[in-house]
């Protein structure tokens, strides 16, 4: 079930965008697109935070919660086709991802299957020692948020999935990794790409941005009905990249799928949280996509030109998680006559309960849903037929979080005439900040799991 | 008489924390030039001041016909923090959208 390398164009295909992504496209895409590799990125800016959290009460989790669904189901379709799957799935335990993939596999009947799994990520330790890093959002020091740090993590790059990939194992798993370079791993390892080769970086980089998020190439996150149809958009289909030794990307879709992949589709994609487009840093480059540019070659296929990168830096991101206190929520609808003032009477009057029981909060937030909740108070618009209050307050105390929907609880039968619907949450809240970190400090290595 | 970004382009928001990054992609090059004229930073930090304070940078891609407008200091803290119902400004494209321009 091994492939050899020394190909002259491999297909990888983008089988999750997030942890939450649907496990049906990734298993169609692997079915019918004749892929060599298939990703899955699952970890958005928290999850390794809260995965810490949940492996500290239990050693032997942590890893990402949609693991088993997902390796199940994509095992039985890849293993017999010879295409591996690569996966940051590792998330705050990649070990244990790793063990319970292999248990998997047995249980499905691939006794053989080994598992290599990435490890150097976790990068606590060395910044407990560090307090004198300075935090990139808050330009404060490390020391500020020490006591409630529960995570920090490097963005490794592709060089640190390469070597795990010339263990030749099918399922490859890592913890945080850049998404792109997950992607870049294997064009590196079966094209022998050099680090220093920079327009093939940057054009394995270009593919890996533009595939990371899955369905958002093929016509996800994009129909406004009657202004940019999506046919099938209910049977979207996952993208893939087919991409040569010389560095040629021609994008492509699942066959008889729903959705659509253009240059339009393609544009957004290109540009989805880039900053400035010529300086966009990854671990293992920074990519120029200012003259990137894409051409339809025929239904569903574009090819994607004209990247350009510099070198690497120096620093490794790392993504700090710390404990930010809690954060209480409560809402209740309001309809018909006169609607609008009554959740307003509403919301007023929770805030004047909360400050009478002499709670304190960080910051108290109120929406009217319907009105104000997306985009704050636009231009004059109509009053709508109904409109849900939500209150929002953050604090240190996890009583006051939960008075706050208490009281929102409250107005059933204490506040004004006609609510109804009611919803209350408390929430610890996990924030994140980000050091850099000097690149010689971390190092990575490979486990096999099942050797 | 007075057009919408809407009519003549289309965007997508991307989330960075207490920055968001929204794209603007005109339909034709001459759409391109016209939003190049009118849709400034300062027209956008305007019409975003009610949920971010700013700056904000617009970067330019003739090639593609597109701009990258990057906006910085959401109002509540973005992602990891923010108190709002879409913590990661995933809606913001269409405030984008609705900004209305004056016809050439």
């Amino acid at each position: 079930m091994k492939r050899s390398k020394g190909k002259n164009k491999i297909r990888i295909g983008g089988g999750a965008g997030f942890s939450g992504d649907r496990v049906d496209s990734a298993v169609e895409l692997a079915a019918k697109s004749e892929l060599d590799y298939i990703v899955l990125e699952c970890l958005a800016e928290r999850t390794v935070a809260l995965g810490n959290m949940i492996k500290i009460r239990e050693p032997g989790k942590g890893y990402s919660e949609t693991l088993s669904a997902r390796i199940r189901t994509l095992l039985p379709v890849c293993l017999p086709k010879g295409v591996r799957i690569i996966s940051n799935m590792g998330s705050a335990n990649p070990l244990a991802a790793g063990k319970r993939t292999y248990e998997i596999a047995r249980e499905l009947g691939f006794p053989e299957m080994q598992v290599a799994v990435v490890l150097g990520d976790d990068v606590l330790d060395i910044i407990k020692n560090k307090p004198e890093l300075i935090l990139l959002e808050s330009g404060k020091t490390l020391e500020s948020i020490l006591p409630r740090i529960i995570s920090a993590n490097a963005y490794m790059g592709a060089d640190a999935i390469v070597p795990a990939l010339e263990t030749g194992q099918a399922v490859v798993l890592t913890g945080r990794v850049a998404d792109p370079s997950l992607f870049l791993a294997p064009m590196i390892h079966e094209f022998n790409w050099s680090y220093n080769d920079y327009k093939l970086l940057a054009q394995g980089t270009l593919a890996g941005h533009l595939l990371e998020c899955a369905g958002q190439l093929t016509g996800g996150y994009f129909a406004d009905p009657g202004k940019k149809n999506v046919p099938g958009l209910a049977r979207l289909g996952f993208p893939y990249a087919d991409v040569t030794k010389d560095g040629k990307v021609t994008l492509g879709k699942t066959p008889e799928t729903g959705g659509k992949l253009d240059v339009m589709t393609c544009k957004e994609q290109l540009l989805y949280e880039i900053h400035d487009p010529s300086r966009y840093i990854t671990p293992d480059c920074v990519l120029d996509v200012t003259d990137v540019n894409f051409k339809q070659e025929a239904k569903d296929s574009v090819h994607a030109f004209g990247a350009r990168a510099l070198a690497r830096t120096d620093s490794y991101k790392v993504s700090v998680g710390y404990m930010d206190g809690y954060m209480g929520e409560g809402q209740i609808s309001y309809g018909g006559p006169n609607a609008v003032a009554r959740a307003r009477l509403a919301g007023e009057i929770v805030i004047e309960r909360l400050k009478i029981r002499k709670f304190d909060y960080l910051e108290i937030h109120k929406d009217f849903i319907g009105m104000d909740s997306l985009h704050g108070k636009t231009s004059t618009l109509s009053e709508p037929y109904e409109v849900r209050l939500r209150l929002a307050a953050k604090c240190r105390d996890k009583m006051a979080a939960n008075a706050v929907g208490e009281e929102v609880e409250a107005l059933l039968t204490n506040g004004p005439a006609g609510g109804g619907g009611f919803f209350r949450q408390t929430k610890e809240l996990v924030a994140i900040q980000s050091v850099l970190l000097p690149r010689y400090l971390i190092k990575q290595t490979i486990h096999t799991i099942g050797k | 008489m007075s057009i919408k970004v809407y009519d003549i382009a289309h965007c997508r928001t991307g989330d960075k924390g207490r920055t968001v990054n929204i794209s603007v992609i005109a339909f034709d090059e001459a759409k391109f030039h016209y939003l190049k004229q009118h849709l400034t930073s300062e027209k956008v930090a305007k019409d975003f001041s009610p949920i971010a304070e700013g700056p904000v940078s617009r970067y330019e891609l003739p090639k593609l016909h597109a701009f990258n407008f990057v906006v910085e200091n959401m109002r509540g803290g973005g992602v990891t923090v923010s108190l709002s119902q879409d913590i990661h400004g995933k809606s913001l494209s269409y405030l984008m959208m609705g900004i209305v321009l004056p016809e050439n």
